[in-house]
This record gives C-alpha cells, sequence and structure tokens, in this order.
C-alpha cells in the first residue's frame, strides 16, 4: 500500500504544472537548503571551541544544554511559519480498500521526512562527534542525541497539532503566540524555569540513559493525538460539506465612487471578506503593523538607520505583498468567466492596484504613532510607503502575470491548512531588500535625507508613469491570457 | 451570426477539433452532439478565446473572436461550474454580471424576476454563497446569469445535467422562447438527444473533432440521431 501512495506523491509532484513551471524558485528552495545545512554544519563542529573559548570555567556540554529550551521554542516557530503538514488529496482514496489508519499513517510518516527534521541532525551530529573526541563519554553522549533527535520530532508533531488549532481559527496565529508565549512566559517570569529544565532533563538522560523513555513516551503521546485529529477529519462530510455559512452583507455603495471599477472593487472586498485563506492574511496585518516594536525599543536598533527602511516597507507593505502576490490567482476560480466577460483587463488590474494603496496608506497611518521613537523613522516609513506605492505596487503586479498556482478558495482539501510555505516569503524578499539596500547604501554614502528622498524620487517616477507601466502590465497579462487559463483549470 | 472557416485545435499531435467551415445565422436555435471527447466543449471554448485555435478562425458578427474583444458585450455563457464565484450570493452574482453587461440592480431584478418558477424558490433570497448551494441549483443561477444584459449570442455547454425534470422543462421553454421571439442565437451542447431535438432547430453531430452530420430538425430527427448513435456502438463491437 505504501508503494502505491509513494507512486502517487511522485506523480502528483512531478506532474503538477507548478512544479514544471517554476524550476528557478525551486533551485532557489534547494539553495537556500544547502546555505543552512552548512551553517548547521558549522555551528555542530564549532560549538564546542566556541563555549570553551566563552566560558572557560563551565562544563561546554551543561552550557548547551541549558540554550537547548530557546533552540527548541525557535524551531517551533520557524516550523510553523515554514512547515505545513504534507498534502494529500484523500478523496478519491476513501471508496477504495484502503483501511484509513493506513492513510493516516502515511501522512504522518512522510512528514517526519521533512527536510525541517534532518536539518537538527547536521548539528547535533558533530556536536556529539567533537564531544565524544573531546573526553565526554560515548555512552552518555550518544543518548542525549537520540534523545534531542526524538525532542525534535515531537516538535515536528507539536506543530501540527497547533496548526489543527489555528486551521478553525480566524486568528490563525492565535494558538502558536499562546503555546510558544506560555512556554517563553513560564521561563522569563521564573513561574517554571523552562530553560534549565529542559537542560536538566538532557543531562539526566545522558545521565541515565533509562530516562530517553519519558520522551519516546511523549512522541508517541503527539503521535497518536495527531492520528486522531487526522483520522476524524477523515470523513467526506468533514470536507465536502462545510456547514452553510450566514451571508454577512456590508454595505459597499461607497466604492461606487471608483467609477468604472468599482464592480471589481467590491468584488475584491468580498472576496478578502469571506473566505478563510485572505480572512487569515488579513488577521497578518495587525501581526506587520506591530512588526517595528521588535526593533525600535531597542536602542540598539535606533542607530541602525537602514533598518528604518526595512520595517517601513514591510509595515506599509504587508497587505501589498501578501495580497499582490496571488494577483490574480485570487481569483483563478472563475477566471474562465471573467476572460469571456465584458471587462476591460485594465479596470480589473486597476481596482486591485487602488486596493494595495489604499492598504499602504491604512498602514502608513496606522503606523504614525511610531514617532514615538525619533522623528526620522515616521520620515522614513513615509518614504517606504511612497516607494511601496509607486514601485513595489507595480512590480507585484507585473509579477503576477507570471502567476500559473491556482488558488482554491471554496474546498479546503481535508489535510491542507494553509496552502502556503516557505516559497510565499522568498517572493518577498527582493520588495523589502532591495529599498532597505539602496537605502542604506545612500544613508552611509550620503546622509539621511538623501537616502528618503531617493526612495521617494523613485516611488514618485512610478506614479508619475502609472498610466503607462499599467498598460505594459496590462499586456503582459493579455499576453498570458491563454497560458494562465489553462493553468488554473488544473487541479495542482 | 457565427461563422467558422477551417478552424482546428491539436494538443501535442493530436487533433482534436477540425472543421472546415460551419455558418450559425442570427437567430437559430444550435445543438451540439457528439460522445465524450468529440471536442463540444473545446469547440465553445474557442468561441469563448479562451483557448488559442491552432488553425483558421471563428468570426461572431464579422468580429474575429481571437483578434479583437468586441464580441464580449453581445455575447455570455455558461460553460461549467468555474464560470461561478462561489463566495457571492446569487443575487450579487447576477448583480455583479449586470455591472459587467452595463445593467443597474432594476434591470437585473427584472430580468430575475421572471424566472422565479424556474428557479423554484430555491435561489433568490435565502441567503446562501452560491458555493453552498446545490449542483443543480448552481446551474441555474450560472444559466440565467448568461441571460443578463440581453446577450445576441448565448453558449450553454451542457445546460440539461444536473437539471431536476422540472426544470429540464422549463428550461426547454425557456431556450426555445429566447431563439423565436427574441432572436437570440443559442448555442448547446447536450448527451440528451431528446431534449436537443426538441430545442434545436438545427443539430450538428460531431465525432472525434469532425462534423459528420449536420441536420434541420424535423419529426424523424431523433429516430436518426438515435440510429447514428447505435450505429457507432455496432462498429465499435466488431472492431
Amino acid at each position: 500500500m505504501i508503494k502505491h501512495f509513494l507512486n502517487l506523491e511522485w506523480k502528483q509532484y512531478f506532474r503538477s504544472s507548478y512544479w514544471q513551471k517554476s524550476i528557478a524558485l525551486n533551485i532557489l528552495l534547494v539553495l537556500l537548503g544547502l546555505y543552512f545545512v552548512v551553517m548547521f554544519l558549522g555551528l555542530g563542529f564549532g560549538l564546542l571551541f566556541i563555549l570553551k573559548k566563552a566560558l572557560p570555567d563551565k562544563d561546554p556540554f551543561v552550557v548547551a544544554n541549558s540554550f537547548m529550551f530557546f533552540w527548541f521554542l525557535g524551531d517551533l516557530m520557524m516550523r510553523f511559519f515554514l512547515q505545513k503538514l504534507p498534502v494529500m488529496s484523500v478523496k478519491p482514496l476513501l471508496t477504495l480498500p484502503i483501511k484509513r489508519s493506513t492513510i493516516v499513517h502515511f501522512v504522518l510518516g512522510k512528514s517526519a521526512l521533512n527536510f525541517f527534521n534532518f536539518l537538527p541532525l547536521f548539528a547535533v551530529i558533530p556536536f556529539s562527534i567533537m564531544l565524544i573526541r573531546d573526553g565526554y563519554a560515548a555512552s552518555a553522549i550518544l543518548p542525549w542525541m537520540f534523545a534531542v533527535i526524538i525532542v525534535v520530532l515531537i516538535i515536528n508533531f507539536l506543530n501540527f497539532i497547533i496548526e489543527a488549532f489555528s486551521a478553525e481559527k480566524d486568528l490563525s496565529f492565535l494558538p502558536l503566540i499562546i503555546v510558544a508565549g506560555t512556554l517563553f512566559g513560564l521561563d522569563y517570569f521564573n513561574v517554571l524555569p523552562m530553560k534549565s529544565l529542559v537542560g536538566d532533563s538532557l543531562v539526566a538522560i545522558s545521565n541515565n540513559p533509562v530516562y530517553i523513555l519519558i520522551p519516546l513516551l511523549l512522541l508517541a503521546i503527539f503521535y497518536m493525538y495527531n492520528f486522531k485529529i487526522l483520522k476524524d477529519k477523515l470523513f467526506l462530510d468533514s470536507s465536502l460539506k462545510s456547514k452553510v455559512t450566514e451571508v454577512k452583507a456590508a454595505d459597499l455603495s461607497w466604492t461606487k465612487r471608483f467609477g468604472d471599477i468599482a464592480p471589481f472593487m467590491q468584488l475584491d472586498l468580498k472576496l478578502i471578506w469571506r473566505n478563510k485563506r485572505t480572512k487569515s492574511m488579513t488577521m497578518l496585518l495587525f501581526i506587520g503593523l506591530l512588526y517595528g516594536l521588535f526593533f525600535y525599543p531597542q536602542p540598539m536598533y535606533r542607530d541602525m538607520e537602514f533598518m528604518f527602511a526595512f520595517i517601513g516597507v514591510f509595515s506599509t507593505g504587508f497587505f501589498l505583498i501578501n495580497f499582490g502576490q496571488f494577483i490574480p490567482a485570487w481569483d483563478s476560480g472563475y477566471y474562465k468567466m471573467l476572460m469571456s466577460q465584458n471587462i476591460k483587463y485594465e479596470q480589473y488590474l486597476r481596482s486591485k492596484f487602488i486596493l494595495m494603496v489604499m492598504s499602504v496608506v491604512i498602514l502608513f497611518v496606522l503606523g504614525i504613532p511610531y514617532v514615538y521613537f525619533g522623528w526620522k523613522i515616521l520620515i522614513a516609513h513615509f518614504a517606504a510607503a511612497i516607494y511601496n506605492i509607486g514601485v513595489n505596487s507595480h512590480v507585484i503586479l507585473y509579477g503576477g502575470s507570471f502567476n500559473r498556482k491556482k488558488i482554491d478558495l471554496d474546498k479546503k482539501a481535508a489535510f491542507n491548512y494553509q496552502g502556503t510555505g516557505a516559497v510565499q516569503w522568498i517572493i518577498g524578499f527582493p520588495l523589502m531588500l532591495l529599498p532597505m539596500g539602496l537605502f542604506g547604501l545612500v544613508n552611509w554614502l550620503v546622509g539621511f535625507e538623501a537616502a528618503v528622498a531617493l526612495l521617494i524620487i523613485m516611488g514618485v517616477t512610478g506614479i508619475v508613469f502609472h498610466k503607462k507601466l499599467m498598460s505594459f502590465i496590462t499586456k503582459k497579462y493579455l499576453d498570458s491570457k491563454y497560458k494562465m487559463i489553462n493553468a488554473f483549470s488544473q487541479d495542482n | 451570426m457565427i461563422y467558422t472557416k477551417d478552424l482546428s485545435k491539436t494538443y501535442n499531435g493530436t487533433t482534436v477539433l477540425n472543421i472546415e467551415e460551419l455558418s450559425i445565422p442570427k437567430g437559430q436555435s444550435f445543438g451540439l452532439v457528439g460522445n465524450n471527447g468529440a471536442g463540444k466543449t473545446t469547440y465553445f471554448s474557442l468561441l469563448l478565446d479562451l483557448i488559442k485555435p491552432s488553425t483558421g478562425r471563428i468570426t461572431n458578427n464579422d468580429v474575429a473572436v481571437d483578434a479583437s474583444e468586441d464580441w464580449k458585450p453581445f455575447t455570455s455563457a455558461f460553460i461549467d461550474e468555474s464560470f461561478l464565484i462561489g463566495y457571492l450570493t446569487p443575487e450579487e452574482y447576477f448583480y455583479f454580471i449586470g455591472d459587467l453587461r452595463g445593467q443597474n440592480k432594476a434591470d437585473v431584478d427584472a430580468l430575475t424576476s421572471k424566472f422565479e418558477d424556474f428557479f423554484n424558490g430555491e435561489i433568490i433570497g435565502k441567503k446562501k454563497y452560491l458555493r453552498d448551494l446545490s449542483k443543480g441549483n448552481q446551474k441555474k443561477a450560472g444559466i440565467v446569469a448568461a441571460l443578463i444584459g440581453n446577450p445576441e449570442v448565448i453558449i450553454l455547454d451542457e445546460p440539461f445535467a444536473n437539471l431536476d425534470p422540472t426544470t429540464q422543462i422549463r428550461l426547454k421553454q425557456i431556450l426555445k422562447d429566447l431563439a423565436e421571439k427574441q432572436g437570440v442565437t443559442v448555442m448547446v451542447s447536450s448527451h440528451d438527444l431528446m431534449h436537443v431535438t426538441d430545442v434545436c432547430e438545427r443539430i450538428v453531430v460531431l465525432e472525434k473533432g469532425n462534423i459528420v452530420k449536420d441536420l434541420e430538425t424535423n419529426p424523424t430527427t431523433l429516430k436518426e440521431l438515435e440510429a447514428h448513435f447505435a450505429s457507432n456502438l455496432e462498429t465499435s463491437e466488431e472492431e
């Protein structure tokens, strides 16, 4: 049976139009993965020397363990954003003579083979080797090594449990924030010293290998809990017959002032408000808006002026990047209809453009309180907002004409929680890093005013040439019309 | 009204549609029948410029559909559920289509009120999203949406499938009226030979992408069609 599943997975992956059309992105992902492997290898081999040098009078093994809690916590956070439970189209399998439990075991087993579970090995194994070479008993280090690997798997399954809960909430980040915040808070306020608890437990396992049964038991519990969640979901009525929601209609007549694009704006607003996926994206706005609070309260960052541009672009352009990169895939479900209707492509795109511009303005206004941390920050954010409106909005619309991946708004495949992964974030990088780089460079060479002026000039240039740029972008969309229709009518 | 010349569509060396010449006059109710893979949906997709023809072209009211978009204002279609916007209610969907076709809310309401018995009270005012409707009700909404804005050409792919018998009969009456009284060119495809012969003045049979029969409907047409498809059965059994 597993052989059949593997065969199906293989075909699904390599026969999807997505794979065939975005080889460059896949190469980028592989390079990124290799980069992390090298980093972890370096950490694994170098950690012992670093610890010995920094804290010569302490046992490096104990010191390393005392930091494990933060690593595990960081690992959990990373996974939540980047790792999704493997998707498998189960519907066709349900009526076949396959045990439901086999399907679930396969999906869970497959998740254990994720890159995130292998990555720690590149650090843990070299570190263990170095410790043994340094004179630690292999009989103490090996159980420790296995214990860490088991904990990594525990985190793997814990993450899916959190995601299962977050899938049911509109505020999809709440469960993660609760779990991670509780763990961190317990430690930080000394309610329960998680840091030393995790560290001492790991040391205890290395002293007495029998204790390894405890994480093993935990792993089994987490696995079984996942198994239970998924098995309950594995009925057609939970994925097919979603509960019928009562319509919440809002008065959108104010969009009429936008003239001929009003129908599209109303459609876009309904799109955002009535679909789970877009709704949770909107909730993300608050995270984006508050992003600056991670940096600005610390005096260290307040002197790094190039960070202002980055945070400015990020926090004012958060919606733009998240919404914009899936244009026109948001409409992929009914793209054929739009294309056979009496519409002007330019109007369709302009509606999206105005929506993005409005989001930038609103986010900038909401971010004005950042002036508390210095007027320079506000000015930099203003420049970043102009840059977003003039440059990034057009770039992302242009990028949309290469979009070939359908988004399924209606149906949620039984195992598909959020439908996005690492790729989504990679696309955003150049949009944020380029202005940051330019800003930082000019700021360093000339000065703050010049750097601000540069971003504003670039933004204004984009706004001045808006009509020209839009007709160019519209032409790109028209050119790839048939390809888009074809890709959007495929399921993967 | 619709003139097709030397049209062909080839995927990776396989020709799925090949029509030398086909002319459909204004106001004709035109039926397309054929087994699966005969090219019916391909032809409709070409007509709506959703796929690119390999050779030849279709002109709709003297507008070449793959070169200009001027055919869109007077042409409407319902091909499958992907023509619906799942997160809208049927009313909102009608208004949206109406907006695109230059009809205000009152125009749309006036039109949809004529279809009250067709909807059978299951579409309007139910406060349900289209994605939550049954397949049959989705189809009803899609078909009526295709009638908004007084189109001169209406294209419906398999309109009778998924509908209950009462609605099928009502739909036949609607389609007949459109062609006879309002001079609309109605194009339908179907697997149900009886419905097609009831509705259409002219029936074209497609087989593996080629036109094999072109019939004016008369009382013997149904027999002829049944004989044609039954003979396919025999020849394939002999092979």
